[in-house]
């Protein structure tokens, strides 16, 4: 991994990033018989010609080639996009200003064409133009323009991958983001897990943490800076707080228990959690800024896992209060424990859809693994999305539409790694990491 | 034979039957076969009778960990951890005999102090696990302490499942990976 200081990552996400969205010319939003209805399991993929963007400088041919194959594969991994082979195209633009030959498009049977130009404003200022072409309807669905440093041109792919994604979708897109993760390396008997970050496809992964090599189940503040997990610093399991941005590390609160299974409230002001106390783990919540602590459960089982739902009324949570765990649901202030989840098996780690309608978790029966979700309203409608011997944790995507897990193989030899799988139960594929990882948390749109 | 004399014998073969091919032809002239004499009867020779030798098994050599040691109390206990049923927390028979070597132990040593930490199998999930662990590692202290140790001596931690002492995914393996690890700090003088 690079050894990149927190510092100038910091940097670089944080505070580089100049981004103008400048639309050069958004048409009258009459191309609804494009739009493709993601709802269903088995929408068929959209046919996207991505030529290589145009550049006129010798300095960014190379981004200007990187960044048609990002967006391409960006939109490949969806799902709902089948970006046709750039050997198929006939035409070839020389400037994206004008309009491009319809029937060249036609002919190879793509929906739309994305077309970008890379201008190299500066030794350290990229410009970065594209446009959206319905080719059916003969007409520019989007166009945006971008600026940022040179070694910053992923996230002006990303971005344009969420605006096209957006366009045909309806739906806001979940490409310029990060996942947080812990990288594991070493046999199982003797395993190091340590704080990785990422972006979404697998770029840019390093380390964020030196010599932590117990930390599990890091999350995402909703602003995508702040980050908390799982560490044994002290010797036993405690909560932490990092700030991506500035480097600053915090332990929370100064409990001489333990603490685990954090999350941050939808506001960001709010940490729920749960603490340890005569063995028995109840739900907590610590109001950040007064770093006062409300105990919301009582209970004599074990009460972990909680989730916030969206709008930070409710929280989903593991109890198993009822002899096996099992999915509870309460409100924010401890009121009105109501059990949801009624199958046959165990019931764990839930985490609420940013929709608010769903709720995904773990099901283990059978001696087998599985992520699924249910009503949060009911219970309802459970589905279940993934089997194997250990699926667990799901995370879910800032659209609510994608969710990734950690799926661990069997055995001595068995080693972690992180999988997405979309609502709908279909495109499960293994996401790129550098290694063994496991405990994903996906950020936020960044900003 | 190895390969090297193989090849000596054969080399040497080939020079006789080449010697034998280049030689002049001669006429051979036998001479009869000698009259063969009678062969002695062999002269058996009797050993001397076997001595009897004196066979005594040779205790082993007390070589067992100093006392007050961590390894002592492994040693004296019998088993630093005590294992556990799929998703419970309650202890065994053998489990309290354990734990009641180690109480009398955590006695003679009484300036000692205790790491337990709780472990769960992989067959479930990472913070419900943690919370398992967390657990067992406190009936353990509940246990310990109802024995006359001191709570003040005793710390717990849980691990969930992220401490296996046996890396298989079968039962045996389980097992053993869902237990309570004593583990002794040694203080002053003991």
């Amino acid at each position: 991994m690079a050894q990149k200081t927190l510092k100038d990552w910091g940097r670089k996400w944080g505070y580089v990033v100049v981004v103008l969205f400048a639309v050069i010319n958004l048409s009258s939003p009459a191309f609804a018989q494009l739009e493709i209805d993601i709802t269903k399991g088995n929408a068929k993929a959209t046919p996207v010609a991505i030529p290589d963007f145009l550049s006129a400088h010798p300095q960014t041919n190379q981004i200007a080639r990187d960044m048609a194959k990002v967006i391409s594969d960006d939109l490949e991994r969806s799902g709902l996009f089948d970006v046709l082979d750039q050997a198929l195209y006939i035409e070839k633009q020389t400037d994206i200003n004008y309009q491009p030959r319809f029937s060249d498009w036609r002919l190879i049977n793509a929906r739309v064409l994305v077309s970008g130009r890379v201008v190299r404003e500066s030794a350290d200022r990229l410009k970065v133009e594209f446009r959206l072409w319905d080719i059916y309807g003969g007409k520019q669905l989007d166009g945006l323009r971008f600026a940022t440093t040179p070694d910053n041109w992923r996230r002006i792919a990303h971005k344009i991958s969420d605006a096209i994604y957006k366009r045909i979708t309806g739906e806001g897109g979940y490409f310029d983001t990060r996942i947080v993760y812990i990288a594991e390396n070493g046999p199982k008997v003797n395993r190091r897990k340590r704080l990785a970050i990422m972006d979404q496809d697998g770029a840019n992964s390093q380390y964020l943490l030196a010599g932590a090599d117990l930390v599990l189940t890091p999350r995402f503040s909703p602003s995508a800076q702040k980050i908390t997990y799982l560490s044994w610093e002290t010797g036993v399991s405690q909560v932490y707080l990092l700030d991506i941005e500035t480097g600053r590390r915090e332990l929370l609160g100064n409990f001489p228990n333990m603490t685990l299974a954090p999350r941050f409230s939808p506001d960001g002001k709010k940490l729920i959690f749960s603490m340890v106390k005569k063995g028995n783990s109840d739900v907590y919540v610590m109001d950040l800024t007064s770093k006062s602590t409300q105990r919301l459960t009582t209970n004599s089982g074990i009460d972990i896992s909680p989730s916030f739902s969206p709008d930070g009324k409710r929280i989903v949570f593991t109890s198993d209060r009822g002899g096996s765990p099992q999915l509870y649901i309460m409100a924010a202030n401890g009121a009105n424990v109501k059990r949801i989840s009624f199958g046959k098996g165990r019931y764990t780690a839930p985490n609420w859809s940013p929709r608010g309608d769903l709720i995904a978790f773990t099901k283990s029966t059978k001696g087998r693994f599985h992520i699924g979700v249910l009503n949060a309203k009911d219970g309802k409608g459970e589905r279940l999305l993934t089997d194997s011997y250990l699926d667990e944790g799901p995370t879910w995507s800032p659209n609510g539409r994608v969710i990734l897990f950690t799926r661990e193989t069997r055995g001595a030899q068995g080693r972690s790694a992180v999988w997405s799988v979309d609502l709908t139960g279909a495109n499960l594929r293994k996401v790129a990491t550098p290694g063994s990882a496991s405990d994903p948390a996906w950020s936020p749109i960044l900003p | 034979m190895n390969r090297k004399m193989k090849f000596a014998v054969i080399s040497m073969m080939v020079v006789a039957v080449s010697a034998c091919a280049s030689a002049p032809k001669e006429i051979v002239q036998q001479e009869p076969e000698p009259v063969q004499e009678q062969i002695p009867a062999p002269v058996v020779t009797v050993p001397a009778p076997v001595a009897p030798v004196e066979q005594v098994i040779v205790q082993a050599a007390p070589t067992g960990p100093a006392a007050g040691s961590a390894d002592h109390f492994k040693y004296v206990s019998g088993e630093d951890r005590v294992y556990f049923a799929y998703n419970s927390y309650d202890l065994s028979t053998t489990a309290r005999d354990t734990l009641r070597r180690q109480a009398q132990w955590l006695g003679n040593y009484s300036t000692s102090i205790l790491v337990i930490g709780g472990n769960a199998d992989e067959r479930g999930t990472r913070e419900y696990n943690l919370a398992l662990g967390a657990r067992r590692a406190d009936s353990v202290k509940a246990f310990l302490v109802s024995q006359g140790v001191a709570p003040a001596r005793i710390t717990t931690v849980s691990y969930g499942k992220e401490r296996p002492i046996d890396g298989g995914s079968n039962e045996s393996s389980w097992a053993l990976n869902r237990n309570a690890h004593s583990a002794v700090l040694v203080g002053g003088e003991g």
